[in-house]
């Protein structure tokens, strides 16, 4: 799960990190009287949505005046930021925090990530702040500095002092910026976050460090234990049909293409889609209904993956395993004619009790197409999908 | 043979009296594992299933010589349940809960370094549908009529994927060895590698399938041992050509995050260390098939 950068901030604040003077605003009338109740004569207007480079576009304004404020405001409020983290369908901001202008003397690169081949966490910096972690790691990976944390001791102080050093920090911020990195891990490991990054983290003209972005991502596996995190999210920047299905305990990503999918298993389900693929199709989504996929389950996924309108054909493949194909049969004929499908459904059985599974299809009277093995379902659904196109054509 | 589990191996189920624990435990006695008891705390002294309910993994290993368990126990409380059954002594643990957070796997695998490496418990999982030798034992929620006995090693991070291979090759007339579901989280108790490692060592075992997916570095660094190490032939199918990057796909660990993380990268470093891959997810029992007609 991630927050916004606001949240974020005020996570940090409370593990003794140092953030800019801000306030959340959710209309230009709101973010002149966050700027006035904040004082100075700069301001940056930070539209929050959940996604990195939201500068690049535009989502970030630097203002000098309340009328500046205003018009910034205006113009974020209810945009659709695109980011290539948000992907084309990109991101609309509802809130915006208001940020007193900070005088920026350095900035630098700061983040705590989860390093799967270590199983540690690992705490990565760079004096070369500002950029992206990747182009960092591509462009320039001598100047990234990584120090991994063992979980039974956690973070200890001379490896604050380490990453104080590799930041370039001059001695006098020595302290303080053992404090930062220690609050920012203390934050991490206490609520359970997957990752936070400070880009940048800066020098202000005071001589302070200030975290000016931040960023956390949380492990939705820790979330039971996390309330406080819990109550952070926010569904608007999420996309509907994956919150839908999520709120259902089905697994789902909405994907560009036009072949539905419904299958039990993220393993197979990924595998099926590359099948789909690879007869020439596109898969609409990806969509896991686990291992009991019971009628009731089966006729809300069908709901889900019919709810996207773009959807051409369906392709439905389970592997009973502890379930059986006649059961799993019987949910897929009822849900079709509760339904009452309009595009064609090719549905592939294997498995446990395969045998009745295929002959409850067959006479159910419907118009079902179906099929033996993976390759074959998917030649199905791609040639199904090809006549409904050339129809509508 | 085999590898991790036999006929032999004395069995317990954490989480036993549970009604997932009940209902695999009944499937896995059913199949012929030696299921010698169960842990239910405060439910020690108990009879379920015909078989004794001890209160700690130490009783159990003490009273009936528990060699294997596998762990039912809820998201919440299975790291602490997977660190009883290495501190008891137990050899093997196949952990299928889904959903224990990453930090308390974290924990675990570094309380399980602490032990020396002969004495320490082999994990599998999370996240996982468990091991099957086929033939002699189940230790796992799979389906295990769709497994032939044979001399195929099996490894996989996805539970209905795996059935998938093992069904194609058993229509193909292509047993199993083992089988062996390293789970779908982002740290798994034993890695690809490490499972290569043992079918090296198992006579039985001519041809291994490693069955990955998108995000992490582990089928590379499998591929990389099947290079250096391997002296039998290693076949792999990557799952999620089609997986766009940064979402999850359902698995908590099928995200890519970083460079070599996908599928299309993935199978480039595995073809380019001499592993055999499987062009599609329908191809992997004729895969299979065509490098055993070259032994």
């Amino acid at each position: 799960m991630d927050i916004h950068e606001y949240q974020a901030k005020e996570l940090l604040a409370g593990y003794g990190v140092k953030i800019a003077e801000g306030g959340l605003a959710y209309s230009p009338e709101e973010a002149v009287q966050r700027a006035r109740e904040i004082g100075g004569n700069v301001w940056a207007v930070k539209a929050q949505i959940h996604s990195g480079a939201r500068g690049k576009a535009g989502g970030i304004k630097i203002c000098k005046t309340h009328d500046e404020v205003e018009a910034a405001a205006e113009a974020l409020l209810g945009k659709k930021l695109v980011t290539h983290q948000t992907g084309p369908a990109g991101k609309v901001c509802g809130r915006l925090y208001i940020e007193a202008g900070t005088n920026i003397v350095k900035e630098l690169y700061f983040s705590f990530l989860v390093d799967r081949s270590s199983e540690r966490i690992v705490m990565v910096g760079s004096a070369q702040g500002g950029m992206e972690i990747e182009e960092l790691a591509a462009n320039n990976p001598e100047a990234l500095t990584k120090i991994y944390i063992s979980p039974a001791v956690g973070l200890q102080d001379y490896q604050a002092r380490e990453m104080a050093f590799a930041l370039g920090l001059e001695p006098a911020l020595l302290s303080h910026a053992v404090k930062t990195i220690k609050g920012c891990y203390r934050a991490l490991r206490d609520l359970d976050a997957s990752m936070l990054e400070i880009n940048p983290l800066v020098i202000n003209g005071n001589n302070e460090l200030i975290a000016l972005d931040a960023k956390m991502g949380f492990d939705d596996n820790a979330l039971f234990r996390q309330h406080k995190v819990a109550e952070l999210r926010d569904k608007t920047q999420e996309d509907p049909r994956e919150t839908a299905a999520g709120d259902r305990g089905l697994s789902y990503v909405g994907l560009d293409g036009d072949i539905g999918c419904m299958i039990n298993g993220a393993g197979l389900a990924m595998a099926t889609m590359d099948m789909i693929k690879l007869a020439g199709g596109e898969p609409a989504n990806f969509l896991d209904v686990g291992g009991g996929a019971s009628a009731e389950r089966t006729e809300k996924a069908f709901r889900l993956v019919l709810a996207d309108k773009g959807v051409k054909a369906m392709l439905v493949n389970i592997f009973a395993g502890i379930n059986r194909c006649d059961w799993i049969a019987e949910g897929v004929v009822e849900a079709v004619k509760k339904i009452d499908m309009k595009i064609p459904l090719i549905v592939r059985l294997s498995g446990t009790n395969v045998e009745e599974g295929r002959r409850i299809i067959a006479e159910s009277g419907l118009p079902i197409i179906t099929a033996d093995t993976l390759a074959e379902a998917a030649e199905k659904a791609v040639k199904a999908r090809n006549e409904v196109v050339a129809n509508e054509r | 043979m085999a590898i991790l589990i036999n006929e032999t191996t004395r069995i317990i189920v954490q989480g036993f009296t549970g009604k997932i624990g009940t209902f695999h435990a009944q499937d896995m006695i059913n199949y012929g594992s030696n299921v010698v008891g169960g842990i239910t705390p405060g439910k020690g002294g108990q009879t379920h299933l015909d078989r004794p309910v001890f209160n700690t993994v130490k009783e159990a290993v003490n009273q009936v010589g528990a060699e294997a368990s596998i762990i039912f126990v809820p998201p919440a409380f299975a790291a602490d349940s997977i660190m009883e059954a290495a501190d008891a002594g137990i050899k093997y643990c196949v952990a299928i809960t889904d959903g224990i957070p990453t930090q308390d796997m974290m924990k675990v695998k570094n309380f399980l370094r602490r032990f020396p490496k002969e004495e320490r418990m082999v994990l599998t999982g999370p996240n996982c549908a468990g091991t099957i030798s086929p033939g002699r034992a189940m230790l796992g929620i799979m389906p295990g009529h769709i497994y032939k006995q044979g001399n195929v090693g099996i490894v996989g991070r996805s539970g209905t994927l795996g059935y998938e291979a093992a069904d194609q090759m058993k229509a193909l007339g292509i047993g199993v060895s083992t089988s062996v579901g390293i789970g779908g989280d982002p740290i798994n108790g034993s890695s690809h590698r490490d499972i290569l490692e043992i079918f090296e060592q198992d006579p039985e075992t001519k041809v291994v399938i490693m069955i990955g997916e998108i995000g992490g570095p582990q089928e590379v660094e499998a591929g990389l041992y099947a290079k250096e190490h391997m002296t039998k032939p290693l076949i792999a199918y990557i799952a999620g050509l089609t997986a766009p990057e940064g979402r999850r796909m359902g698995h908590a660990g099928a995200i890519i995050s970083s460079a070599g993380e996908s599928a299309a990268e993935k199978v480039a470093i595995l073809k380019e260390l001499g592993v055999t891959i499987c062009p599609t997810p329908a191809a992997m029992g004729e895969t299979v098939a065509a490098v055993l007609a070259k032994l």
